[in-house]
C-alpha cells in the first residue's frame, strides 16, 4: 500500500493526519481512494472540471508526476507520494475574509 | 556544482582591520578566505519583508558581512510580532519595521550598508526597487507579492531566495530562471482566497520562521560566494514536528508563462487581480465581510443594553474560548458549525464573532444558504470588543 504524506494546511480534512495510506495502483487511483477515505480534500486538491488543481503539486518518490506519466504513473507498494500545495505565510496576520464571502455569495 | 552571481566585482574591495578582525572566522576557512568576504561585501541583497523570515536574513547577512542590504516593508512593529520577529524589540514597537531593523543591523555590523524603504512592494516601485541589488528574498506573507517578487526577478534575470511557513511547516529554494525553474513553474496560478486556511487565523511556531530563514540566508551566502549547491531546482520541505527535512526535485516547465519557450507574461501585471487578493490587507486585524454584513462592537453592545434578544455565536476554537471570551456568547467552533447548524433557529437574529471577524465572515455563507439571513458579522471580532468596549479584557 502506497502513502501519500498530507501538508499542515490540508490536514485539517484529514482529521489532522500526516500520512494516509492508499489503495491503487496509479498515482490517479492513490489519489481518488484518497479523497474516498476523506471527502473534504477533494475540492480542495481538484477543479470543477475534476483536474488537479494548479498550486497543488504531488510528487513520487520526489519527482513530480506532472513530469512523470500524470494520474497514470504506476505506484509500487512502497511508493511514497507527497502533496505539496503552495504556501503564502511569512510573518503577519493577514487574511480575504470580505473577498472570500464576495465569492461565495456570487 | 556551485553556482555564483557574475555581478559581483569585488577586485577593487578591501577590508579594513577592523573588518579582518570581524571576519575571522570566515577568512580561515579554505572554503571561503579573503576572496568569498569580499565577494560578500561587494555584494547586495535586498530583503522584501522584515518579518519572520526576514528577521533571521537580514541580522545573518548583516553578521556575514553583506555589503549593502535593502530592506522593503512598511509595517510598523507591534507586540504580536516579536513571538517571532526577532529583529524588532519591545523598544521599537510603534516604529517602522526597516528602521527597526536597520537599527538592530548597524549595531551588530556598522561596516554594512543598509537601505531602508518604507513603502509597499507593488507593481509600481518593484523594478526600481530591484535593480541595484544581486540577490532578492522573498520574505512576504502573501500571494499576490510572491508573486510579484518572482516575476520582477524573472524578467532581471534575478535569484529569488524564496522562503514560506504555516504552523509547523516550510519550504524553501532558489527560483532562478537562467538556471532552474521558477516559483510559477512549481505554482503557475495561486489558490483562490479562502481555499487554502491561512496563517492570520492558522498560527505559526514562532521558531518557524527562524529556521527557514535562516534557510534563505544560507542559500544567498551560498550564491554570492559561490559555494556548495544551491537549493536550485529543489523544493526544501521541513517539517518541525517530526524534525524531518526532504526534498523534492522542480523541473522548469516548458509552457511555463512567465519563463517558458513562450511567454505570455513580459511585463509586472496586477498581482491583486491575479491572486484575487490585497497585498497588503490591513483590515484583517479588522475582519469585516463587507458594510452590509458587519456589525460594529459598538452596536452590538448597544443592542445588548437595549435588552435585544440576539444570538451571539463564537466559532473559534475550546482553546481560545479559554483565553478570553464573551458572557453573552455561546461557543460552536466552526469546524462544528455545518453539523450543528440545527440547533439555529431562522426566526432568531444571529451574530457570529471570532478573533478578528476573518473566520466569522467566512461562516457566514453557510449560515445563509442554510436559510438562517438574520445574521451578522461582528466586526473586528473579539479584538474589537477588547480594543473599544472593555480595555481589562487581554488581546491575543
Amino acid at each position: 500500500m502506497a502513502t501519500i504524506r498530507i501538508p499542515t494546511p490540508l490536514r485539517t480534512y484529514t482529521s489532522g493526519e500526516a500520512e494516509i495510506t492508499v489503495s491503487g495502483d496509479t498515482v490517479g487511483a492513490a489519489l481518488q481512494d484518497l479523497t474516498r477515505q476523506h471527502g473534504q480534500l477533494h475540492q480542495h486538491l481538484y477543479s470543477e472540471k475534476g483536474e488537479l488543481r494548479a498550486f497543488v503539486n504531488v510528487f513520487l518518490d520526489g519527482d513530480d508526476v506532472r513530469h512523470l506519466n500524470g494520474d497514470d504513473t504506476p505506484l509500487q507498494s512502497d511508493s511514497r507520494l507527497r502533496i505539496v500545495p503552495s504556501v503564502a505565510g511569512g510573518f503577519s496576520d493577514r487574511g480575504s475574509a470580505r473577498r472570500t464571502l464576495e465569492r461565495r455569495m456570487c | 556544482m556551485s553556482i555564483s552571481l557574475e555581478g559581483i566585482h569585488a577586485d577593487d574591495v578591501e577590508l579594513s582591520n577592523e573588518e579582518i578582525t570581524r571576519y575571522s572566522r570566515h577568512l580561515i576557512m579554505p572554503e571561503v578566505t579573503l576572496v568569498g568576504q569580499t565577494k560578500l561585501k561587494a555584494a547586495s541583497v535586498l530583503c522584501v519583508g522584515t518579518g519572520g523570515l526576514g528577521s533571521p536574513v537580514a541580522l545573518y547577512l548583516a553578521a556575514a558581512g553583506v555589503g549593502r542590504i535593502g530592506l522593503v516593508d512598511h509595517d510598523m512593529v507591534e507586540a504580536n510580532n516579536l513571538q517571532r520577529q526577532i529583529i524588532h524589540g519591545t523598544s521599537t514597537i510603534g516604529t517602522p519595521k526597516v528602521e527597526s531593523a536597520r537599527d538592530r543591523m548597524i549595531d551588530i555590523n556598522p561596516y554594512i550598508d543598509v537601505t531602508v524603504h518604507n513603502e509597499l512592494f507593488t507593481s509600481e516601485n518593484a523594478l526600481k526597487l530591484t535593480e541595484p541589488y544581486d540577490i532578492i528574498i522573498d520574505g512576504t506573507d502573501n500571494f499576490p507579492t510572491r508573486y510579484l517578487v518572482n516575476d520582477v526577478c524573472v524578467l532581471q534575470g534575478k535569484p529569488n531566495v524564496y522562503g514560506s511557513i504555516f504552523r509547523f511547516e516550510g519550504q524553501a529554494s532558489v527560483f532562478w530562471a537562467q538556471h532552474g525553474p521558477c516559483y510559477r513553474c512549481l505554482f503557475p496560478e495561486p489558490p483562490p482566497p479562502g481555499l487554502v486556511p491561512s496563517c492570520a487565523e492558522g498560527g505559526v511556531l514562532g521558531i518557524l520562521p527562524g529556521t527557514i530563514g535562516t534557510i534563505q540566508a544560507t542559500e544567498a551566502i551560498k550564491l554570492i560566494v559561490g559555494l556548495g549547491k544551491p537549493l536550485i531546482g529543489r523544493l526544501l520541505l521541513y517539517d518541525a514536528l517530526e524534525m524531518s527535512i526532504d526534498e523534492v526535485q522542480l523541473r522548469k516547465n516548458p509552457d511555463c508563462v512567465l519563463c517558458g519557450a513562450k511567454p505570455t507574461v513580459t511585463k509586472l501585471i496586477d498581482y491583486e487581480q491575479f491572486c484575487g487578493m490585497p497585498l497588503h490587507d490591513h483590515d484583517t486585524e479588522d475582519g469585516t465581510a463587507g458594510e452590509e454584513w458587519d456589525i460594529t462592537v459598538t452596536d452590538l453592545k448597544s443592542k445588548f443594553d437595549a435588552g435585544e434578544k440576539i444570538r451571539l455565536v463564537d466559532v473559534r476554537e475550546v482553546f481560545e474560548w479559554d483565553i478570553v471570551h464573551l458572557p453573552e456568547a455561546e461557543l460552536i467552533p466552526m469546524g462544528d458549525l455545518p453539523a450543528r447548524l440545527s440547533e439555529l433557529d431562522s426566526t432568531h437574529e444571529y451574530v457570529l464573532m471570532c478573533r478578528t471577524g476573518v473566520r466569522s465572515a467566512q461562516m457566514l455563507p453557510l449560515l445563509t444558504s442554510a436559510g438562517i439571513t438574520r445574521v451578522k458579522n461582528l466586526k473586528g471580532g473579539i479584538r474589537a470588543w477588547a480594543s473599544e468596549i472593555d480595555p481589562e479584557m487581554p488581546i491575543y
